[in-house]
C-alpha cells in the first residue's frame, strides 16, 4: 500500500473554492479585537485632542509615550504568561526589587553601569524562574504563587533599601537610559525607543519561535499539549523567565526615568499591565492574543490616564474609566466569541 | 409487550417501608413499556420493557453501549423518554427531572460518586435539605447528626455521622451512597456498577445489604458487568442489546454462557478484512508486568511490526490505563516496557514522542485538540522542533510544507490549513491528530477509540487508513468498545477484564462469544464455563 497521490489531494486542500475566501475572512475575524482596540484609540485622541487643544502637542503626545513605557514593558513580557492561561501578579513589586537592585549595585556597590543595568535585568529574570519553579514544578496555581512573589518582592525591596529611595545622581549617564534623545532633532525619550524596540522583540518570539508558538499551545488545551510531547513545565518555566526579564528592563528603565529606586513605588503597575493585555485582546482563558495588541492596549491606558489628568479630571476618576474600558474590552470579545 | 417468562420467586416478606403506598392488585412496583430515546445520530433505546417488582434484585445487562446508562438515566429524570410509558405502582408517571424522581421513591447510585469529601456523612447525606434553626439561616447540627444516625441504626450500619467522607475507604463511601439514595425513602433503588471498586468482602458486605433492602420490600435495579456476582445476587436478568429488549430470564434458571450470547446476539456480518499479507514482523513493543495499584495487575502483550493489535473489554478493563501509561500520560508502579528489545523508560509524553509512541485519546477535544489554534498549527503540535533554528525561531515554509504534506496524504478537508480546527467533522479532526504523529515519525500508534463520535462514512475512511498505515510497517494498537470493529481490523486482538490481561486470540479464532466470554472473566468470581 502506497501514499495516496499528494499532489491530487494537495490540491484539493487549497484549491477549494473558499480557499482564498477562509483564511483572509479568517484573518480578519481574528484581529478583530485588535483592529477594535486601535479604532478606539484613534476616537480616544480625538476625543481628547477635541476637548482640549494642548492634548495634541508634541510635548504632550510624548509624555504620554513615556508614560507609557514602563506599563508598556511590564505587558509586554505578561502577555506571554497570559496566553499560557497563567497571571503575573508579582511584576509591579519585581519591578521595584530590580530597579532597587541596580540602585545598590550601582550607588552602593560603586559597580559600573552596564553591569548595573544587567543586574536589574537579571533580578528580574531570577524573579520569573522562581514563580516558573513555583507553577510548573510546584503546580502551584499562578495567581497565588505570584501572588507570594508579589509580597515577597515587595518586602526586599523595602528591607535591601532600607525603605529610603536611592538616588542615582551620582551615577552620570543612569538617567540617559530613559531620557536621552536618541534620534537627532527629534525629542522622544529614548524610553519610547526601548519600548518600541522590545514590541518588535516580543513580536518575533511569540510569532517566530517555538516559546510563542507552545505558549498558544500550553493557552488552548494544556492536556493536550503534554499529550503531544510538548515539554509544558520547561516551557512554562521559560515563559515566565522571559516575563522576568521585561519586568527587570522596566524596573531599570523606570528608575531611570525617576533618576531614583523608589522601593514603597510598583504596587498597582502589575494590574494597569494586565488591563493593558486585555484591553488589546489577549484573552484571560489562554490561547490566544497579540503583541500589537497589547502595545495598543497600553496606549490606550496612557492615552486615558493623561487626557483625563489634562482635562483637569480629579485622578481618582482614571482608575474608574479604565475599569470601564476593561469591562467594554473583553465584553466585546465575549460576544465576538459568542458568534 | 409481557414478561416472557415465568415468575421469579415473590418477596420474601410485605414491605416494612414506612412510606410504600398500597399498590393496586398484582401491579409490579415499576414497569417501563416501549421506552424510546433518541440522541442527535444514534437511537440510544427503542421499544425497551422491563418490569420490577417490590422486593426484587433485577439485573440489567448488555454490551457498551446497549443503552443500560441511558435507561437508567431516563429512570433518574436525567434525560426524557421520546416514546414510552412509565408505571409506578401501575400509575403512569411522567419523570421530568430529578427531583420528580426523588418524591416518585426513585433513587439511584452512580457508578462515580457524588460525594463531597470535606463534608461529613452527615451533611452529605442531608445536603440541601439540612434540618434549620435560628430563623432558618443555619444550620441545625445536632439535629442532622441525630437524623444520621437513626437512618444507620435502621440500616444497620455502623458508621460515625460526623466523619468526614474524605476519611472513608470506597467501599465505605458506597455505603454512605446508598444510605442517602434510602434517606428519600426510595423504593426503587438503581445500582450502576456498584462493586466496580470493591474487594470481595466488601462485596460480601455490599451483599448483605441488598438482600436486607430486597427482604424489606425494596425493589433494586442492578447493573453490572460482572455476570459471575449475578448468579448471587439477582432475582432476574434482563438483557439489552443496542438499544433493544432481547429477554428477561429468572436467575436461577439461566445460564452464563446463554446470557453471555444474549447480549452479543447473532454475529455481525462483519466485511472480510483486507489481507495485509504474513503480518508477522519482528517485536517491536514488548510490555511485561505492568502493574498499577487498583487498576491494572500484570500486564504483558507483544505488538509486532506492521500489525493491529485489537485491545477488546469492557468500560474499565484497563485499556485505556495500559495506553496511558505507554504514551508517558501516566506512571506505572511496576513493569518494564521494551522497545525493538531495548528497554525504554516513559516518565513523559515528551519521552513517548521521543521514542516515536503516537497517541490518539478517547477524547480528542479534552487530549488531543488544541480547538482554538488552527489545523496546521495542530498538525504541527508534535513536530514543530524538528522545524526550529537553532535560535528556536520556527522556519514557516518548510513548517508549513510539512503540514500541507500529511493534510493532502490523509485527505483532511478543510478549505485552508488557517482554519480552526474546531470547525472540523470528528472524523478530520481525528486525522489531524494522526498526522500530528506522524509528522513527528511515529511508528508505534495507539488509538483508543479510534471511531467515536464519527458518522459512517468517516469511519470507513478510518479504517482504510489504519489498513494503510500497518502495510506501511506502522505497529497499531487499537482500542475500542465496538466488538464488530475489533474484529474486523486486528489480526491479533488483547482482551482485558479488570485491569488483567484474561486471553490473547488471533484474528482467526476470535469472534464475539469468545471474546466476551474472555472480557467477563472476573477474577473475584472465577471464570464462567463454556
Amino acid at each position: 500500500m502506497k501514499q495516496v497521490d499528494t499532489a491530487e489531494v494537495g490540491d484539493a486542500v487549497r484549491a477549494s473554492p473558499r480557499g482564498l475566501l477562509g483564511p483572509s475572512w479568517n484573518l480578519v475575524r481574528r484581529q478583530l479585537q485588535q483592529v477594535l482596540a486601535f479604532a478606539s484609540l484613534i476616537v480616544l485622541v480625538a476625543f481628547f485632542a477635541i476637548a482640549n487643544p494642548n492634548f495634541l502637542t508634541w510635548s504632550n503626545l510624548s509624555g504620554i509615550l513615556l508614560s507609557t513605557a514602563v506599563i508598556g514593558i511590564l505587558a509586554l513580557g505578561t502577555t506571554f504568561v497570559i496566553i499560557t492561561s497563567g497571571i503575573e501578579l508579582s511584576l509591579g513589586t519585581g519591578m521595584t526589587l530590580a530597579a532597587v537592585m541596580t540602585g545598590v549595585m550601582l550607588t552602593g556597590w560603586g559597580l559600573p553601569l552596564v553591569v548595573g543595568v544587567v543586574g536589574g535585568v537579571l533580578t528580574g529574570a531570577l524573579i520569573g524562574l522562581i514563580n516558573g519553579l513555583s507553577i510548573a514544578v510546584l503546580k502551584i496555581p499562578p495567581f497565588i504563587a505570584t501572588l507570594a512573589m508579589m509580597l515577597i518582592a515587595q518586602g526586599l525591596a523595602l528591607v535591601i533599601s532600607g525603605t529610603a529611595p536611592i538616588y542615582f545622581t551620582d551615577v552620570p549617564g543612569f538617567t540617559d537610559i530613559a531620557l536621552s534623545s536618541v534620534i537627532p532633532g527629534v525629542r522622544l525619550p529614548s524610553a519610547v525607543l526601548i519600548l518600541f524596540a522590545l514590541t518588535a522583540i516580543a513580536a518575533v518570539i511569540l510569532a517566530k519561535s517555538l516559546l510563542g508558538r507552545y505558549s498558544f499551545a500550553i493557552g488552548s488545551n494544556e492536556d493536550a499539549a503534554s499529550l503531544s510531547g510538548i515539554a509544558v513545565r520547561k516551557w512554562k518555566i521559560a515563559v515566565y523567565t522571559l516575563s522576568g526579564c521585561f519586568m527587570g528592563i522596566a524596573g531599570v528603565v523606570l528608575a531611570s526615568r525617576l533618576n531614583s529606586a523608589q522601593p514603597a513605588l510598583g504596587i498597582g503597575y502589575e494590574l494597569q499591565a494586565i488591563a493593558a493585555v486585555v484591553i488589546g485582546g489577549t484573552s484571560l482563558q489562554g490561547g490566544k492574543g497579540s503583541i500589537v495588541g497589547t502595545l495598543i492596549g497600553a496606549l490606550i491606558v496612557g492615552t486615558v490616564t493623561n487626557g483625563l489628568r489634562i482635562m483637569s479630571i480629579p485622578q481618582e476618576w482614571q482608575s474608574i474609566v479604565i475599569g470601564l474600558v476593561i469591562l467594554a474590552a473583553v465584553y466585546i470579545d465575549i460576544l465576538r466569541r459568542g458568534r | 409487550m409481557p414478561d416472557p417468562l415465568p415468575a421469579s420467586p415473590p418477596p420474601a416478606s410485605p414491605s416494612r417501608s414506612a412510606s410504600a403506598a398500597a399498590p393496586r392488585d398484582g401491579a409490579p412496583l415499576l414497569a417501563l413499556e416501549g421506552i424510546a430515546k433518541g440522541f442527535p445520530g444514534v437511537q440510544a433505546l427503542s421499544g425497551v420493557h422491563l418490569e420490577l417488582r417490590a422486593g426484587e434484585v433485577h439485573a440489567v445487562v448488555g454490551e457498551n453501549g446497549a443503552g443500560k446508562s441511558t435507561l437508567m438515566k431516563l429512570l433518574a429524570g436525567i434525560h426524557q423518554k421520546d416514546a414510552g410509558e412509565i408505571r409506578i405502582d401501575g400509575r403512569p408517571v411522567e419523570i421530568d427531572g430529578p427531583r420528580t424522581a426523588q418524591e416518585l421513591g426513585i433513587s439511584i447510585i452512580h457508578q462515580e460518586f457524588s460525594l463531597m469529601p470535606d463534608l461529613t456523612i452527615a451533611e452529605n447525606i442531608y445536603i440541601g435539605r439540612e434540618p434549620r434553626t435560628g430563623f432558618g439561616l443555619l444550620v441545625d447540627d445536632r439535629r442532622l447528626n441525630r437524623l444520621a444516625a437513626d437512618l444507620f441504626a435502621r440500616l444497620g450500619i455502623e458508621l460515625d455521622p460526623r466523619t468526614p467522607v474524605g476519611d472513608l475507604l470506597v467501599a465505605q463511601q458506597q455505603v454512605v451512597e446508598i444510605a442517602k439514595a434510602l434517606s428519600f425513602d426510595a423504593r426503587i433503588l438503581i445500582m450502576d456498577e456498584p462493586t466496580a471498586a470493591l474487594t470481595e468482602s466488601e462485596t460480601a458486605n455490599l451483599f448483605r445489604l441488598i438482600r436486607d433492602l430486597r427482604d424489606a420490600g425494596t425493589g433494586v435495579i442492578y447493573i453490572s458487568h460482572r455476570l459471575g456476582e449475578l448468579k448471587e445476587i439477582s432475582d432476574r436478568i434482563t438483557v439489552l442489546r443496542d438499544g433493544e429488549y432481547v429477554d428477561t430470564l429468572a436467575t436461577a434458571d439461566a445460564e452464563l454462557p446463554h446470557v453471555i450470547s444474549l447480549m452479543v446476539g447473532r454475529h455481525l456480518t462483519t466485511e472480510p478484512r483486507p489481507a495485509r499479507g504474513a503480518a508477522a514482523g519482528p517485536v517491536v513493543l514488548e510490555v511485561r508486568g505492568l502493574g498499577t495499584k487498583g487498576l491494572l495487575d500484570d500486564v504483558g502483550f507483544e505488538l509486532r511490526e506492521g500489525e493491529i493489535l485489537g485491545f477488546a473489554g469492557l468500560v474499565g478493563a484497563g485499556r485505556t490505563e495500559t495506553a496511558r501509561i505507554l504514551c508517558g500520560a501516566d506512571r506505572a508502579d511496576r513493569g518494564t516496557i521494551l522497545l525493538r528489545g531495548r528497554q525504554v523508560r516513559i516518565k513523559s509524553p515528551a519521552d513517548a514522542a521521543r521514542l516515536r509512541i503516537g497517541y490518539l485519546s478517547e477524547d480528542r477535544k479534552r487530549f488531543g485538540l488544541m480547538l482554538d489554534q488552527d489545523v496546521g498549527f495542530n498538525i504541527l503540535a508534535s513536530s514543530l522542533g524538528d522545524h526550529a533554528n537553532a535560535l528556536g525561531l520556527v522556519k514557516d515554509a518548510p513548517a508549513r510544507r510539512t503540514a500541507e504534506r500529511y493534510a493532502a496524504s490523509l485527505n483532511i478537508r478543510t478549505t485552508s490549513l488557517k482554519r480552526e480546527v474546531r470547525t472540523l467533522s470528528g472524523g478530520n479532526q481525528q486525522k489531524v491528530i494522526l498526522a500530528r504523529w506522524l509528522a513527528r515519525d511515529c511508528d508505534v500508534l495507539i488509538f483508543d477509540e479510534p471511531t467515536r463520535g464519527i458518522d459512517v462514512g468517516a469511519k470507513e475512511e478510518i479504517y482504510a487508513l489504519l489498513d494503510r498505515l500497518a502495510g506501511e510497517g506502522k505497529s497499531i494498537i487499537m482500542i475500542s468498545s465496538e466488538l464488530p470493529e475489533v474484529l474486523r481490523m486486528a489480526d491479533r486482538v488483547v482482551v482485558m477484564c479488570e485491569g488483567r490481561v484474561t486471553g490473547v486470540l488471533d484474528a482467526a479464532e476470535a469472534d464475539q462469544r469468545t471474546v466476551m466470554d474472555y472480557a467477563t472473566r472476573s477474577g473475584a468470581h472465577g471464570g464462567i464455563a463454556t
